[in-house]
């Protein structure tokens, strides 16, 4: 079972938020998405400047096996990318909730985040995928 | 749900992750596809091949009746326990399923046939065999598992049936040892060293709890997927199936077009096509640009689609994404792959890109 710590929001497509404080939130994919993709290859992440809207796909994760979309899960602008991942994409594997962070976004309307997962209705959105 | 394996339990004991495969529910890792193709390049590593069929085909036109079925030719087996790899064709010249055929002697050939055809495989065969008064018989009363790597021969020897070990031992590679039930042969689908090995199913759990205690590390269909890869070998049903000519899967040279007087099923068709310059090249891609290649990703050019991905992935050997594909004939160095959108730099090879732990191209 992987770790789901308290004091993220999650979306039902396995990303999750950590609020700064300050008007801005990092973006990553859960330790439960690392495991069911596997070995990581390659990360596309979106670009510094560029605008995010709350489900749209912004960026790609790649395990040995396949591609898959990371949605994002707020809306506004691209304030930092993790740049390390080019080179270490396995730091998902290894820390998904930690070092393994894709991306930082200046929020642009403040209430998007009440609309998230805590980490009690997430371990229900993984409890119903694998039943 | 699908078939499972004698295995299967085994597996789930061992954290496989399972995933459905050509009818079957296998192990695709068991936590690190990537230590585990690391795994049989560098030391050991074993699979389960159960879901892959035996085929057991006996009579005294044995022989005459494979020389009509396969493109490769069995004339060319003379000593009994060697193996050849070949394709059986449809009358359009297409690849029914590529197999490994055994010569064990006069009155009795093996087949080692994939599993997502072994239905048609079978029907096919048992069509034909009439004819020839040969009689085909699926062995679904065996298991097989493949033990692959530099340090695979030494690790499972000690463990095979004693009677068995000295001839094993003694394997030229593509050559195989059988008594009773058990089977072995030193070949595969890793570009490794290594045995692929047949034992009655009741013994197939305590053999392969045997291996993993001896150091042979499990491995799944994923690390089978980017070994077969890096040593260049095709995949049935992405490189090539019914719609595909071996001519255009870089496989000719499995294609026996000697003795001219040999009839076999397809030959017509593919003799049309030989040496046509029009013929699609099977070739290998290295991506020089950053991502990933993938299958049915479609090749450029300049503005021109000259090809598509039949197999791609990344490689752990190389750490670089590399893939097989099938291109227009006037590709040349180079070509573009189209990626979500954008178009990345790829450069043109000649498999295999990794064997016996090398890379095997220029990066």
């Amino acid at each position: 079972m992987s770790k789901i710590p308290n004091e993220l929001k999650y979306a039902k497509s396995h990303e999750w938020v950590r609020d700064e404080g300050d008007g801005t939130v990092v973006v990553g994919i859960t330790d439960h998405a690392q495991e069911l993709l596997g070995d990581l290859v390659f990360v596309e992440l979106p670009e510094v400047g560029d605008t995010v809207d709350a489900g749209n796909e912004c960026a790609v994760v790649e395990s040995v096996k396949a591609a898959s979309d990371v949605y994002s899960p707020v809306s506004g602008e691209v304030v930092a990318v993790n740049e390390s991942l080019a080179d270490t994409p396995e730091t998902v594997n290894e820390d998904a909730f930690g070092e393994g962070w894709l991306f930082k976004v200046r929020l642009s309307a403040g209430t998007e985040l009440d609309d998230l997962l805590d980490d009690e209705a997430y371990a229900e959105v993984i409890e119903s995928e694998e039943h | 749900m699908g078939n499972r394996t004698v295995l299967y339990d085994t597996h789930v004991d061992m954290g496989a992750r399972i995933v459905p495969f050509g009818g079957w529910d296998m192990p695709l890792h068991y936590g690190s596809q990537l230590e585990e193709h690391h795994a049989v390049r560098r030391d050991a590593g074993m699979f389960d091949v159960c879901h892959m069929t035996v085929v057991d085909l006996n009579g005294d036109r044995v022989r005459e009746f494979l020389r009509y079925l396969l493109a490769n030719d069995v004339a060319r087996l003379k000593t009994p326990g060697k193996a050849l790899y070949s394709c059986m064709l449809n009358p359009q010249g297409g690849v029914i399923d590529d197999l490994i055929v055994y010569f064990m002697s006069e009155s009795w050939f093996r087949m080692v046939v994939n599993a997502g055809t072994t239905e048609k495989d079978v029907a096919w065969l048992q069509s034909h065999a009439p004819a020839f008064d040969v009689t085909v018989q699926p062995r679904d009363d065996l298991a097989m598992i493949a033990v692959q790597g530099p340090r695979a021969r030494e690790k499972a020897l000690p463990l095979l049936p004693a009677q068995l070990q000295g001839e094993a031992e003694r394997l030229e590679p593509f050559f195989a040892a059988c008594q009773d039930d058990w089977f072995v042969g030193r070949t595969g689908y890793t570009g490794e060293d290594g045995f692929e090995i047949v034992l009655p199913e009741s013994a197939a759990v305590a053999f392969w709890r045997s291996l993993a205690d001896a150091g042979v590390k499990p491995a799944g269909l994923g690390a089978r997927d980017t070994l077969r890869l890096e040593a260049g070998m095709n995949l049935y049903g992405s490189d090539m199936d019914e719609s595909v000519s071996p001519l255009e899967a870089g496989l000719n040279w499995t294609v026996a077009w000697e003795p001219v007087e040999r009839d076999f099923i397809g030959r017509e068709a593919i003799q049309a096509r030989r040496g046509d310059p029009a013929n699609r090249r099977f070739v290998g891609l290295l991506l020089t640009g950053r991502g990933v290649l993938r299958n049915h990703q479609k090749l450029f050019v300049g503005d021109r689609e000259v090809g598509e991905i039949t197999s791609g992935g990344f490689a752990p050997t190389l750490e670089r994404s590399i893939a097989l594909a099938r291109v227009a004939p006037e590709v040349g160095e180079a070509c573009e792959v189209e990626i979500r959108g954008k178009r990345i730099q790829a450069r043109v090879v000649r498999p295999p890109f990794a064997r016996n732990g090398k890379v095997q191209v220029d990066l």
